[in-house]
């Protein structure tokens, strides 16, 4: 049985007076899907992500939540959402309890759920504690809380894990993934963790400058190109020539902002390889080091706009 | 069922934005111990007269002329009259003169001797501001009869040069200076006070509170709830009001037993002289900071209404000595309605009949304010 879209984006425009962020985007996503809304900095996802919870209004297009627009649906859809803007920062001389509890008192709940949402996030200890006092982690994991409160249908987050160490990471991969056990709640997570987008999602979409340039299940974007392998080198004199790119090989070679090491993505390994070798001995470059190995989301996004996604 | 939980919300709203203000140590120094020590520093140094000294440059003929020497008046009242300083250093005052009151204060003058140029020298630096010139068996006195202190140091000089000797009474029995409650300057200061800490208060504590707020996006994921965004503006006012009560309390309770201050009019009028004040200024803190987000424009905004209005509403000293075009206009900036009436409540036993209407102007202003306030609000 195929369920209506919790959440469809048609054709969104926005632009700020200095740039369009983003340009002509359609998305569908059904309830209980986990979204990742994969992109660089400035790919346009947070402007994505706050047109969708009403914070910002499209130029063009529409946006539907439950089949409802914003307009005239404002406490209604406030109601069945939850979210964690990128940074927000609470009063600082407020206890972590007090703070949920001030969330809780907006959706008419009490003490318990105060105590429910605690202990879901893991800030039991901290509890007591000034907002101010937490470490990132444990700040990014009361907004996540507070995100929780009113059990949503719709959990939208920006950005969760930007700057927290790999263990703080993984709890909040923890917190996430529990819910997505015992909930039916949709989730649509920007990040610009490869990483996150996997371990966390069901669903990838990538996203740079305003467009979405593919989407799909993890499965379903590596498979176009599950052939392909991917040779990484680094070259042992010298750097790798800025014009590699125009000297007739028939496939691409990425290098990177330094130079000295590369990433080719091969579809006919029997004949590509031979070529590239051939190159190199013809350009008297010398391997220190060559792998070879399975394309990843990494090398995919690679393809798409010809840099990393952290670069 | 839903009215009771819109009262909870509020009630947790205020509680929250509550907590953030008294767990911050310096509210408690800024907002009322300072005022305290201001009020204690004013006006004792305003209530008790210090030792005024008077400098004065004397030039004297080069030499004492045989015949006439009953025309060196100034010569003979120095040597007569003053205490002489035999020092050799040549920076030294040559002669002093201490005139004792109990009243306005003593003076003590202190005579130094030099030539012409280096007495023109000291004038324009200021150390002088009369310069003594003995001149064919006149004293002449050189200063600027616009600078009201050097006036006053020829008036008594003039008055006491060339008499002979000198009647000083230690305790001046013609000046009756007025201590009645009500006309020191301490009850001229107080109200000043309260209007100051209402204003400062409202639109620091509102107006920067927004702003902050506003920066950290508080406000945007506040309001991505369901929580009614008045009841955001009308918590933070009401914090803000209470805080500025406590403090009023404490700072006219501190004054009441230190300095026995009363109030002679309506009590009843004077707390809702005192609310009206609260909802002006924070009517007008929450339209400035109604769109920013940047604390530093914030931190401007707020400077270009506060330091006007301290300057002009007479909070330390009157506002009668600026210009007579400008007085009605200063009578009617709201730091100026609030400082006075509250004054008239305090010091001449003003009620309702002589405030109602300023007590309506202020609450109007605060409620255009606001209602305009919160059409520009950006809460993201």
């Amino acid at each position: 049985m195929v369920t209506d879209p919790v959440i469809e984006v048609k054709n969104v425009w926005k632009s700020f007076k200095t740039v369009q962020a983003v340009k002509g985007v359609d998305l569908a996503i059904p309830k209980g899907q986990f979204v990742a809304l994969l992109g660089p900095n400035g790919a346009g996802k947070t402007t994505l992500v706050e047109m969708i919870e009403g914070i910002q209004k499209p130029d063009k297009g529409e946006i539907t939540i439950m089949g409802k627009r914003w307009k005239g649906h404002e406490d209604e859809l406030h109601r069945i959402i939850g979210i964690s803007l990128q940074e927000t920062r609470f009063i600082d001389k407020l206890r972590v309890s007090e703070t949920l509890q001030l969330f809780a008192a907006f959706f008419n709940l009490g003490k318990q759920k105060v105590d429910e949402i605690i202990n879901i996030v893991g800030l039991e200890e901290k509890r007591k504690s000034y907002v101010v006092n937490l470490s990132g982690g444990q700040r990014q994991r009361l907004a996540i809380g507070i995100s929780l409160i009113n059990s949503p249908v719709i959990l939208l987050l920006d950005e969760p894990t930007t700057g927290l160490d790999p263990n703080a990471r993984r709890e909040i991969w923890d917190i996430l993934q529990a819910l997505k056990e015992k909930s039916e709640t949709s989730m649509i997570l920007t990040t610009h963790y490869m990483e996150e987008a996997e371990n966390l999602c069901d669903y990838i979409i990538i996203m740079d400058q305003g467009v979405i340039l593919r989407e799909g299940t993890r499965q379903q974007l590596l498979e176009e190109s599950t052939d392909e392998k991917v040779i990484e080198f680094s070259i042992e004199n010298g750097l790798i020539p800025e014009d590699i790119n125009s000297s007739g090989l028939s496939f691409t070679v990425h290098r990177d902002a330094s130079g000295e090491r590369g990433s080719v993505a091969l579809k006919h390994f029997e004949t590509d390889l031979p070529e590239f070798m051939a190159y190199l001995k013809s350009k008297s470059i010398s391997l220190k080091h060559m792998e070879c190995r399975r394309k990843t989301l990494d090398d995919l996004f690679v393809s798409l706009t010809g840099r990393k996604i952290n670069e | 069922m839903n009215r009771w939980f819109r009262l909870y919300q509020l009630w947790q709203l205020t509680a929250a934005l509550f907590r953030e203000i008294i767990r911050e140590p310096g509210v408690l120094f800024w907002g009322i111990l300072f005022p305290i020590l201001m009020s204690l520093g004013l006006g004792i140094a305003f209530t008790k007269k210090a030792d005024v000294i008077r400098k004065v440059a004397v030039i004297l003929p080069n030499q004492k002329s045989e015949t006439a020497d009953s025309s060196f008046i100034l010569d003979n009242f120095l040597d007569l009259n003053c205490e002489k300083n035999n020092s050799a250093d040549r920076d030294a005052y040559r002669w002093k003169l201490v005139l004792k009151d109990d009243k306005l204060g003593n003076s003590i003058f202190f005579f130094y001797e030099m030539d012409w140029q280096q007495a023109m020298i000291m004038l324009k630096r200021g150390t002088v501001n009369v310069v003594l010139l003995e001149k064919d068996g006149n004293t002449e006195y050189h200063f600027d009869p616009l600078n009201p202190d050097a006036q006053l140091s020829y008036m008594k000089l003039n008055g006491l040069i060339g008499k002979g000797k000198i009647v000083v009474s230690e305790s001046n029995p013609n000046i009756k200076p007025l201590t009645v409650t009500g006309t020191r300057y301490i009850d001229f200061l107080v109200p000043g006070l309260i209007a100051m800490g209402v204003m400062m208060s409202c639109m620091w504590g509102i107006s920067y509170g927004l702003i902050e707020k506003r920066s950290k996006k508080l406000l945007r994921r506040l309001v991505a709830t369901p929580m009614k965004k008045s009841h955001f503006l009308i918590a933070l006012i009401t914090v803000r009001i209470t805080m500025n009560f406590i403090e009023s309390a404490v700072l006219f309770l501190f004054a009441l037993f230190a300095f026995k201050m009363v109030i002679q009019g309506d009590i009843s009028a004077l707390i809702l002289m005192f609310l009206a004040g609260n909802i002006a200024f924070a009517g007008i803190a929450v339209f400035v900071s109604s769109h920013t987000s940047n604390t530093e424009v914030g931190n401007g905004l707020i400077n270009v209404v506060v330091f006007p209005l301290m300057v002009l509403s007479g909070i330390f000293f009157s506002y009668q000595n600026f210009p007579g075009w400008s007085i009605p206009v200063i009578q009617k900036l709201p730091l100026t309605m609030l400082t006075d009436g509250i004054r008239s409540i305090f010091n001449e036993g003003a009620g309702y009949h002589e405030v109602a209407i300023p007590i309506l102007i202020l609450t109007a202003t605060g409620i255009i304010f606001f209602s305009a306030g919160l059409k520009i609000f950006k809460w993201h």
